[in-house]
């Protein structure tokens, strides 16, 4: 098991690498240092000076890969490659574009994030099976259909509209929660109550909809047909067989994007002026600060990676056949 | 009316694409396999009323593809090349691009919605609510008028639509009775007790509230802003009507350009195994474990970089955006060509070692034969139940994207670019609710419609599914 571990941590470094590259070719190589200095200072009249300026500023003033004025090991690490991008890989995100420790902000905005996107994911799952599993008791009836008329219908909604709607309706019309803001401690709860309702309707859709297929799925299979067949009655067949064995699935489903709740939602952060990490994201694309979105860039795939290794993980404990292959 | 075409690229790219449909279709229809599930798809009369839908938009989306220079207006005896670029939509409906308000005005509105101080004829200042330049300009007293007029125009557009759609069922019994060799009332009573294994009758039901729904729109949107007009005073049903393109361009040129690359990627993958598989493998795990919105926003952000950089290689505005457009498509479909990847290397891998192929390797078939002649036609489907499932998801995708400002270009017209601006409008007193309920109702009508229809494919394509029913 450990082993199995180990392997698969190795295997996510070339992976990392990978990322790593990738975002250094697309910041740094396609278009230069001096592109980026010209944008940021405005696009008329921008002296070789300012850019000069502005890049020894953010330290963009280094060559991209080989320091030929170095000497020793500074010839290779006295690189925007170097500096910029490996140090990446110790989580040392450096200064923004605007002067400020992207470490500690990061530090900061997670736990706004994890707080609306654990309850919506928690709940919503909780929301999604128990319809899903209703759905699947009631199969092949007016229910059934009508469900998935209304997953259907749901899905094609827009998220921005449950957002907006919401907001609307919740807010300016009832007056019952804040329309957007955060505070800290308990108080904050007052600014989550609405996102969180917001985002696991707008995940009802989509969620029920494919956790129905799993189990009907499973419903399907022999060892149901010979649960049924002992004389179990369909509560039974359905609670301790069909949702038992669709768990798997399921569970493996969520680990996976367990480790990305910390990067929280663009849009619904944006739309209820959530200080998180989604929020961070957008004003960083909006303020075209590109040390954040490559730091974002970078903690978003270690977090993705991670998910895998979490979901392998899970899988060979809820399933004893994968660990033997 | 013409002054020379211009070809954009994303026009170029959709047709095509719609040539290369009509060659899949040509294909298909030559192949029992392919045309079986089809079949499936036009007897279920989910598929075909939503086809309509779809086809409908469609429709749209092609005529606002073809792009060309207006000749101007004829200024003492000699025509000037004008820099405007519209497209035959445009042409068509030109009362509606060019009939401008100052501001915002309801739908259906005689009078602006804001007051202003207005001078009277003898000299008096009152503040008031407007009348609008065109909006109503026909009515005398919109006070006392405004709720009749409304009410006979609609009637008369709802009878036209009301007879065009008598005309056109009949010309379509004709046609299909004159094809099964019966006589015209025989097949309109099969058609109409839905006794016909193609259910003709949704199709007459889908197109004749269609059609009823154009004349009567069209009769309104001729004398007033059906659906208002925004803040600089374009009308709303204009806008949305043009954000239908932006909408099937980014849902089916993302596809279109992920497609050779994950076919043949995938395909690769799977038949050639070891080294090859491996570099494969790793190339779309890495893409894949980069956040596709913030791979979006990296991209765009240079991109906007290199264009700001390089502003004189763009002639125009609609040429800039167009490029933009299609480098969204191209990076969407970098971010999501590693499903159908993967899914396609799975299905070689099975594939492979299937008795025909290996008989096939034995008898020394170089690979891209066995590829191209046993292994790409028996995972057609899969490609094909993926374009169509991923359509309505980047359809949605758009609207987010662009309400970042990473997405279309925002002098582009999409559903996306409204929703955002309507934001502000929400927080207006009174507030501005028609952009926002035009886009999201159009974009629901082409999601839902395009989730429906996906549904039916799948359901008839998949060999799963369709044992089990």
């Amino acid at each position: 098991m450990m082993a199995y571990i180990v392997r698969r941590m190795l295997y996510a470094v070339p992976i990392l690498l990978g990322v790593n590259i990738l975002t250094f070719v697309l910041f740094f190589v396609i278009n230069s240092p001096d592109d980026m200095a010209r944008m940021n200072l405005g696009m008329k009249r921008v002296t070789p000076e300012a850019v000069e300026n502005w890049k020894r500023e953010r330290g963009y003033d280094r060559p991209l890969l080989f320091n030929q004025a170095s000497s020793g090991s500074g010839k290779l690490t006295d690189t925007i490659f170097f500096q910029k991008s490996l140090k990446l890989f110790r989580f040392e995100f450096g200064l923004s574009d605007s002067g400020r420790d992207i470490g500690y902000d990061i530090s900061q905005r997670m736990w706004p994030s994890l707080a609306i996107a654990l309850p919506v994911l928690l709940v919503g799952l909780l929301v999604n099976i128990s319809y899903a599993l209703l759905i699947a008791f009631f199969r092949a009836t007016y229910i059934d259909f009508w469900s998935v008329v209304l997953c259907v219908t749901m899905m094609s909604i827009s998220g921005l509209f449950y957002i907006i709607g919401g907001q609307f309706l919740i807010s300016k019309l009832l007056h019952l929660v804040p329309i957007s803001g955060y505070d800290t401690g308990v108080s904050a709860i007052k600014f989550l109550v609405l996102p969180v309702i917001i985002g696991i309707i707008g995940g009802i859709g989509a969620g029920t909809r494919w956790y129905r297929t799993l189990f009907l799925e499973e419903i399907n299979k022999d060892y149901v047909r010979t649960a049924r067949a002992k004389g179990l009655s369909e509560n039974v067949v359905l609670f301790q067989h069909v949702l038992k064995n669709a768990m798997i699935p399921i569970l493996t489903g969520v680990v996976v994007v367990l480790p990305l709740l910390f990067m929280g939602s663009l849009i619904t952060e944006s739309f209820f002026g959530i200080p998180g990490l989604g929020s961070y994201t957008i004003d960083a694309i909006n303020r075209q600060d590109f040390a954040i979105v490559r730091a974002m860039v970078f903690l978003g795939s270690v977090l993705y990676i991670l998910g895998l290794l979490l979901t392998d993980i899970s899988y060979t404990l809820v399933d004893p056949r994968v660990r033997l292959s | 009316m013409i002054d020379g075409w211009v070809i954009l690229w994303t026009d170029a790219l959709v047709f095509l694409l719609l040539v290369f449909s009509l060659v899949f279709a040509v294909y298909a229809s030559r192949r029992e396999h392919l045309r079986a599930p089809w079949r499936r798809v036009a007897r279920s009369g989910v598929g075909m009323g939503t086809l309509v839908v779809l086809a409908f938009y469609l429709l749209v989306g092609l005529l606002d593809s073809i792009h060309f220079h207006p000749s101007t207006i004829v200024t003492e005896g000699e025509k000037s090349q004008s820099a405007e670029v519209i497209s035959l939509f445009d042409w068509m409906v030109t009362p509606l691009r060019v009939r401008q308000e100052k501001t915002y005005s309801a739908p259906l509105a005689a009078r602006l919605y804001a007051k202003e101080s207005m001078e009277l004829a003898d000299g008096r200042v009152v503040r008031d609510y407007p009348r609008l330049l065109f909006g109503g300009a026909h009515l005398q007293d919109p006070d006392r008028e405004w709720g009749r007029d409304i009410l006979r125009l609609s009637l008369f557009g709802i009878l036209k639509g009301a007879l065009v759609t008598l005309v056109l069922s009949n010309i379509l019994i004709a046609l299909l009775a004159a094809r099964a060799g019966a006589d015209f009332a025989c097949q309109a009573r099969l058609i109409l007790t839905g006794k016909t294994p193609i259910p003709w009758r949704v199709v007459l039901v889908t197109l004749g509230v269609l059609v009823i729904l154009i004349f009567w729109a069209a009769e309104l949107a001729a004398n007033y802003h059906l659906l208002g007009t925004d803040k600089v005073g374009e009308d709303v049903f204009y806008q949305t009507l043009k954000s239908i393109r932006t909408g099937l361009l980014i849902g089916t040129l993302t596809t279109l350009v992920m497609l050779p690359a994950a076919i043949l990627l995938g395909i690769m993958a799977g038949y050639f195994r070891g080294w090859v598989d491996d570099i494969i493998q790793y190339t779309y795990t890495t893409l894949n474990s980069i956040p596709g919105v913030l791979l979006i926003a990296a991209a765009i952000l240079m991109l906007q970089i290199y264009m700001s950089n390089h502003a004189e290689e763009f002639n125009s505005l609609i040429e800039r955006a167009d490029l933009r457009l299609l480098f969204l498509c191209i990076i969407l479909g970098v971010t999501s060509w590693t499903g159908l990847c993967r899914l396609l290397r799975g299905e070689s891998l099975k594939l492979r070692e299937v008795d025909y192929v290996q008989a096939a390797t034995a008898f020394g078939v170089r690979p891209l034969q066995i590829i191209s002649r046993h292994i790409l036609p028996n995972v057609l489907h899969i490609v094909l139940i993926t374009v169509v499932l991923d359509f309505s998801g980047l359809v949605l995708a758009e609207a987010v994207l662009s309400y970042v400002n990473i997405g279309v270009d925002p002098t582009m017209n999409s559903w996306g670019n409204m929703i955002n601006s309507a934001r502000l409008e929400m927080a207006r007193e009174p507030i501005v609710w028609w952009s926002l309920a035009a886009a999201m109702i159009f974009m629901f009508i082409l999601v839902l419609s395009a989730n429906l229809f996906s549904d039916v494919v799948r359901d008839a394509f998949d060999p799963r599914l369709r044992d089990t029913r």
